[in-house]
């Protein structure tokens, strides 16, 4: 049985994690890319955000003050349980928020759309966001936590099956070209790309991808995880690094995830992850002990199956019995 | 890897700055600050420029820098702040109120994220004596935040929140930033953009134009769009 106060106390911890340590995989991605950028003052942009990183974990304090969104993906075993059942969860990824916006401290982002009303701790109408996910035959939940900012790098578009691989390249230039211009994307980037799905999900997957997988992951259908590296390669021959300045240095990593869409239409998003990339997952298990890591290892072969069975043991002895 | 900070030329500003001393300081150029500053964004400039509430006292002859920034910064209970990390915000939301701040201000220095349109510069930094620097990054926080030696003042905390309130830091070694536009409003970004932009044309050959355009692609109402 997982209780409220374990579940509190892990979500501050990994609001800490992700506001103020850059995730391995992503240091690495940039520091290769620091090797072979040639131009000068995109060099520049990366050298001295190595240096910051440093110094957010040398004084633990935010790598960004723009602390974005803060926000939640939790995965939930089917075998787990919790003391305060799911709402009871809910409560504490609001209260652990609000406490982690006083104390690491966050910046309060979050204000009412038209009254701008700000509760100072970044909990409001609807905010923060939980996405759920669930797993079967565990009983841990994960809770990773994506601080992203919210203004810039993202968009969508409807394309048709007409439009082929040449309509997703051409949108997914220009979507870097027009929000990496003075290096509004904060690039260079992990990209997202929600291909299909209805509309919302197809954002939904495109933010997934660009912030729940780490650098060097490939998708699994050999022709996506392909494409992946084509068009990383093409967003890194734009001729654009860090800041908009002349280089190269624009994509740490492409990401694609799909879901099956409308036979017309072939929906499209791209979201672009900046060079303060803050995630932090955080596993529970049911004896209320915890394991900290950088991998939110989201999307699992059973967030992606396509059939309407899940071939797994336990569930087929349940069915069966 | 290209030699990045080596060939940066690098220089320190003492602040307030005074006649002169931004005289002959290029874009591209690697800047740290000591002395004070102060954040100021919509929020502030409302309140003065809008609503004809008066500057804080001794304004400026303290600072001539502003900062479009609002801090990841919390107050505590014993009235004491404490300030994590600083990161710029978009200038080019602030151009409307540009002018009429720098005649009322003083400021000889804005810093903030993205710099603003070559016109703007031309038509109010320029005329005002003033310079845009921007942050590098845009994330570098943490490298602000220590740069960040006390809060002297808070104003309007309450009226405008942590967020648009106008914070006054008294910094050291505060940096880096790169100048964006100089006294002459020569634009970093819109010369490297300008240079960009010449080989878009070729990263798009081949690559044939979906079935249906989006508003913006076109200014043509006869053309269909979606």
């Amino acid at each position: 049985m997982i209780d409220y106060q374990t579940i509190e106390t892990a979500a501050r911890q990994i609001m800490a994690n992700a506001a103020i340590d850059i995730p391995p995989d992503y240091r690495q991605g940039i520091e290769d890319m620091a090797k072979w950028e040639k131009g000068d003052l995109s060099c520049f942009v990366l050298q001295t955000m190595m240096d910051n990183w440093n110094a957010a974990s040398e004084d633990r304090r935010p790598m960004c003050a723009d602390t974005g969104l803060p926000r939640y993906y939790v995965k939930v075993g089917n075998e787990a349980r919790l003391a305060d059942g799911f709402t009871g969860l809910e409560r504490a990824l609001r209260s652990a928020t609000a406490l982690a916006t006083h104390d690491i401290p966050l910046r309060p982002n979050r204000v009412h759309p038209l009254w701008r009303t700000d509760h100072n701790n970044n909990v409001g109408i609807n905010a923060p966001e939980i996405d759920w996910s669930f797993e079967p035959d565990v009983d841990w939940i994960d809770i990773t936590t994506v601080h992203k900012g919210g203004l810039f790098g993202t968009d969508y578009r409807m394309l048709f099956p007409g439009d082929g691989i040449d309509g997703i390249k051409r949108f997914f230039l220009d979507t870097l070209v027009a929000f990496g211009t003075r290096g509004l994307a904060c690039q260079p980037a992990i990209i997202g790309i929600g291909l299909g799905g209805s509309k919302d999900i197809t954002m939904v997957l495109g933010k997934q991808a660009a912030c729940l997988r780490t650098v060097g992951d490939r998708n699994p259908d050999p022709k996506i995880a392909e494409l992946e590296l084509e068009l990383k390669k093409m967003g890194n021959s734009i001729g654009m690094g860090a800041m908009g300045f002349i280089g190269n240095a624009m994509v740490a990593d492409c990401h694609i995830e799909v879901g099956y869409t409308h036979t017309g239409g072939m929906p499209m998003s791209v979201h672009a992850f900046c060079l303060s990339s803050r995630r932090a997952t955080v596993r529970i298990h049911a004896d209320g002990s915890t394991e900290y890591r950088h991998d939110p290892e989201w999307f699992t072969p059973y967030m992606r199956r396509e059939t309407v069975e899940w071939p797994i043991a336990k569930h087929n002895e349940k069915q069966s019995v | 890897m290209a030699d990045s900070q080596a060939q940066r030329k690098t220089v320190r500003l003492k602040l307030p700055v005074r006649e002169g001393d931004l005289d002959g300081l290029e874009i591209g150029t690697v800047v740290y600050l000591d002395g004070v500053i102060y954040t100021g964004r919509e929020g502030v400039y409302k309140k003065v420029l809008e609503e004809g509430a008066d500057l804080p006292e001794g304004l400026a002859e303290l600072s001539n820098v502003n900062f479009h920034c609002s801090p990841a910064a919390a107050v505590e209970p014993d009235g004491s702040y404490s300030v994590g990390g600083v990161t710029a915000t978009a200038s080019f939301r602030f151009s409307k109120w540009m002018a009429s701040w720098l005649e009322t201000s003083n400021a000889k220095i804005i810093i903030g994220k993205g710099g603003m349109s070559i016109e703007d510069y031309r038509d109010m930094l320029v005329p005002a004596g003033a310079i845009y620097l921007t942050t590098v990054g845009y994330g570098t926080g943490a490298l602000l935040g220590r740069g960040i030696k006390a809060v002297r003042a808070v104003h309007w905390l309450e009226e405008l929140g942590n967020a648009q309130a106008m914070w006054i830091f008294e910094v050291e070694n505060f940096g880096p930033f790169l100048v964006e536009s100089d006294l002459e409003g020569n634009s970093l970004f819109e010369q490297q953009g300008r240079l960009i932009n010449a080989n878009l044309e070729k990263l798009y050959e081949g690559l044939k134009a979906p079935a249906l355009s989006r508003y913006g692609e076109t200014d043509d109402r006869k053309d269909e769009l979606i």
